[in-house]
């Protein structure tokens, strides 16, 4: 099977993060979409180190996990704290921070 | 020994200064008892240096290094010698004698501690000036007295007249003072030295062109000082300080600075032929111009001050002339001193059985009011006048005799001066003690309290005593001869033509006086249809006029000139700069809306023009 269709599926569901995360107000939702788009990236890199015959995008990918359950556990913590508060999980609400 | 002069005296400004309201009931003991005790140790001094040999009567205490970088090695060390132990006595002598009188002068004024303490600070800084043994500490000594001539040129600075006298004479003096500093620093720079022991060794291996300028250097310093022209103009506002202050200081101590200077500045001014010159040219413009603004005043102090302004430039002019003037200069100077201290003390006295008027058209007949005052005046009168064998005679006399072995003209300005000097003086006295009485009927003239003439009966001592006295008891000449050096003048005119010359000018000057004054009805208000003369001598010869013209008003074109300059210029390009990043910032930060996907959406947008970018150049 060629390893190009892998990044052409990686390309699909990278815009498919990307537009979640531009047109969705829930931060949950706005939060899948953005690990979407992580795992589109690994996707990417394993399917280079496929092609290239490497062990780079491998170890990549590992290091992306790492990063990305990291930023779950602040993300989904601050997520949990602005609901307690506003009892709302809107992105568009919790617009405070600007000149 | 010789730094308790100066500690009594700065000990007794600091407690009445420190000490405030509490010392109001015995501040002015403590100052009289501190100046006076000065006087003693002075006394005491020099009764140990009479006592010794020629060669041994400087005495140096070194109190401590005072500065020393690299090169500069400037002590802290007094010098006691001939010539400053005569200033010693003049100052703490006359000093004490004016602590007294104030006593009295001042007893209903309430800040009367704080003007004593002031005139102890004067007496520090003076004692300072004339005892330093190099011209940096002599520098300190010199800004001190400057201080202490402000702080009560400005005494009364309620009055608007006197805060801006005060300001004038610390702004003219200023002018005086750079021509110090520049000589100071030449000096250091030519010499490596600037004790005046140094200075005096090494001069004469100098080039020839720096001594003349360290030499003018320090005559315009002398000028500033001692109000010698183009620098006069302050002291005859400096009257507007209470008169106890004009006798100390502006007639018999501070304004003789220049003077001593020049004295103590000799190895200087002996190399200089030119320097000398410069000399001898501003005393002889400034003792005609003296007399002359002092022909036309009214106001009794102002007419005593152009007399101090000529009286001076006799000194300075008798300076000038070298070894054979040094000595006279510095004689002038001391029989002046008690002399014109008296004349202001009599000034005083008149002016406090008048109701502090001091206009000379409003006295009159006051001989039989005021006895002591009159007999005071009247002595240090013919003092200064010159007529022998009052204490004047013997030192203008001299002066003259020296100023004709100079140059016919320079004898004749001395000659004129000496004219000039008895006529204002003898319209001074027939306007103030004789003739109709010209008072208002609510003045009583009544003669003052015992503090007040006891000192001027003893400075009339000095008036009639004070020349004879140094002259052949004290030998002036050989006694300052081993500091300054002297010499009989070469050729001059001899005494015995001299003499007489001179005594009829002087009786022409007064007779002509009494004829105008005396004779005639003095009017209440002066008259206005005067000659031109007489107007320019009213206005001081116009000095303030021109230096308001020359330098003032310019001087107020370009700081506004440069305030312009500051606020359009420097500030507004800080300011525009400011301005245009705030109002950019403005606009910029309308982007920070909070919205978490306007941000998502500038990162998408960003990342993809930079992918574009990158495409376009692979491309």
């Amino acid at each position: 099977m060629n390893a190009n269709n892998y990044l052409v599926l990686a390309a699909i569901l990278f815009t498919i993060g990307a537009f979640g995360v531009l047109v969705r107000r829930n931060a949950i939702i706005v939060f899948m979409s953005v690990e979407m788009m992580l795992n589109a990236a690994n996707l990417a890199f394993v399917a280079a180190a496929r092609i290239t015959g490497t062990l780079d995008g491998q170890v990549t990918a590992f290091f992306v996990m790492v990063v990305a359950a990291a930023e779950v556990v602040v993300g989904l913590a601050i997520i949990l704290t602005i609901f307690r508060t506003r009892k709302s999980a809107s992105i568009d609400e919790a617009s405070l921070l600007k000149y | 020994m010789i730094a308790a002069l100066i500690g009594l005296p700065l000990f007794g400004a600091t407690v009445l200064l420190l000490g405030g309201r509490r010392t109001n009931s015995w501040g002015h003991y403590l100052a009289v008892l501190m100046s006076g005790s000065a006087f003693l140790v002075g006394v005491n001094q020099f009764m140990k240096m009479v006592s010794l040999a020629d060669e041994e009567r400087s005495l140096t205490q070194h109190l401590f290094t005072w500065i020393a970088v690299g090169r500069l090695e400037v002590p802290f060390a007094l010098h006691l010698d001939q010539l400053s132990i005569v200033f010693v006595l003049l100052i703490t002598g006359v000093g004490t004698l004016i602590h007294i009188y104030s006593i009295g002068y001042m007893e209903h004024d309430e800040n009367r501690r704080k003007f004593f303490a002031y005139l102890n600070l004067f007496v520090a800084a003076m004692l300072l000036l004339v005892l330093a043994n190099n011209y940096l500490l002599l520098y300190v000594g010199w800004e001190g007295v400057g201080l202490a001539s402000y702080l009560l040129i400005s005494f009364w600075q309620q009055k608007p007249s006197a805060a801006a006298a005060g300001k004038k004479a610390f702004i003219v003096n200023r002018v005086g003072d750079v021509g110090l500093s520049i000589a100071v620093m030449l000096m250091f720079v030519t010499f490596g030295t600037v004790t005046f022991e140094g200075v005096a060794q090494s001069a004469a291996n100098a080039n020839q062109t720096t001594v003349t300028w360290i030499g003018l250097a320090l005559l315009l310093a002398a000028c500033g000082k001692s109000a010698q022209f183009p620098l006069q103009s302050w002291l005859l506002d400096a009257m507007e300080g209470p008169t106890p202050v004009s006798a100390l200081i502006h007639a018999a101590t501070m304004v003789t600075a220049g003077v001593y200077l020049i004295a103590r500045a000799h190895a200087i001014f002996d190399l200089s032929e030119t320097a000398r010159t410069a000399v001898v040219i501003i005393g002889a413009i400034t003792l005609l111009l003296g007399a002359y603004i002092g022909t036309a005043k009214d106001d009794i102090k102002k007419g005593l001050a152009g007399s101090t302004m000529s009286q001076i430039g006799y000194m300075i002019l008798a300076a000038g002339l070298g070894p054979v003037g040094y000595v006279f200069a510095i004689f002038h100077l001391l029989t002046h001193g008690m002399f014109k201290a008296g004349l202001f003390l009599g000034a005083g006295s008149v002016m406090h059985g008048m109701h502090d008027d001091v206009n000379m058209r409003h006295y009159g007949a006051l001989r039989s009011f005021m006895k002591i005052t009159y007999v005071t005046f009247g002595l240090g009168f013919l003092a200064i006048i010159g007529i022998p064998p009052f204490a004047g005679f013997w030192s203008k006399d001299e002066i003259i005799h020296a100023a004709f072995g100079q140059s016919i003209l320079i004898g004749l300005a001395t000659l004129l001066g000496a004219g000039v000097t008895a006529f204002y003086m003898t319209r001074m006295m027939t306007m103030t003690f004789f003739g109709e009485a010209r008072w208002e009927d609510d003045v009583h003239p009544h003669e003052s309290t015992n503090t007040m003439t006891i000192p001027m009966i003893v400075l009339s001592f000095g008036s009639v005593l004070g020349g004879l006295l140094l002259l052949y008891v004290g030998d002036i000449e050989h006694w300052l001869e081993p500091v300054v050096g002297f010499a009989y003048p070469a050729h001059s005119v001899s005494n015995t033509v001299l003499i007489p010359i001179t005594l009829s000018v002087v009786l022409l000057g007064a007779g002509y006086a009494w004829f105008k004054y005396g004779r005639r009805p003095v009017p209440v208000t002066a008259p206005t249809n005067v000659s031109f003369l007489t107007k320019a001598a009213r206005a001081d010869a116009y000095g303030d006029a021109f230096n308001e013209a020359v330098f003032m008003r310019p001087g107020q074109h370009l700081t506004r000139l440069l305030t312009f300059f500051d606020a359009k210029g420097v500030d507004g390009v800080v300011n525009g700069l400011a301005a245009t990043v705030g109002g950019l910032s403005a606009r910029v930060r309308s982007t920070q809306s909070g919205y978490t996907r306007s941000y998502a959406l500038f990162i998408f947008g960003g990342a993809a023009l930079i992918a574009f970018v990158l495409l376009l150049v692979r491309l």
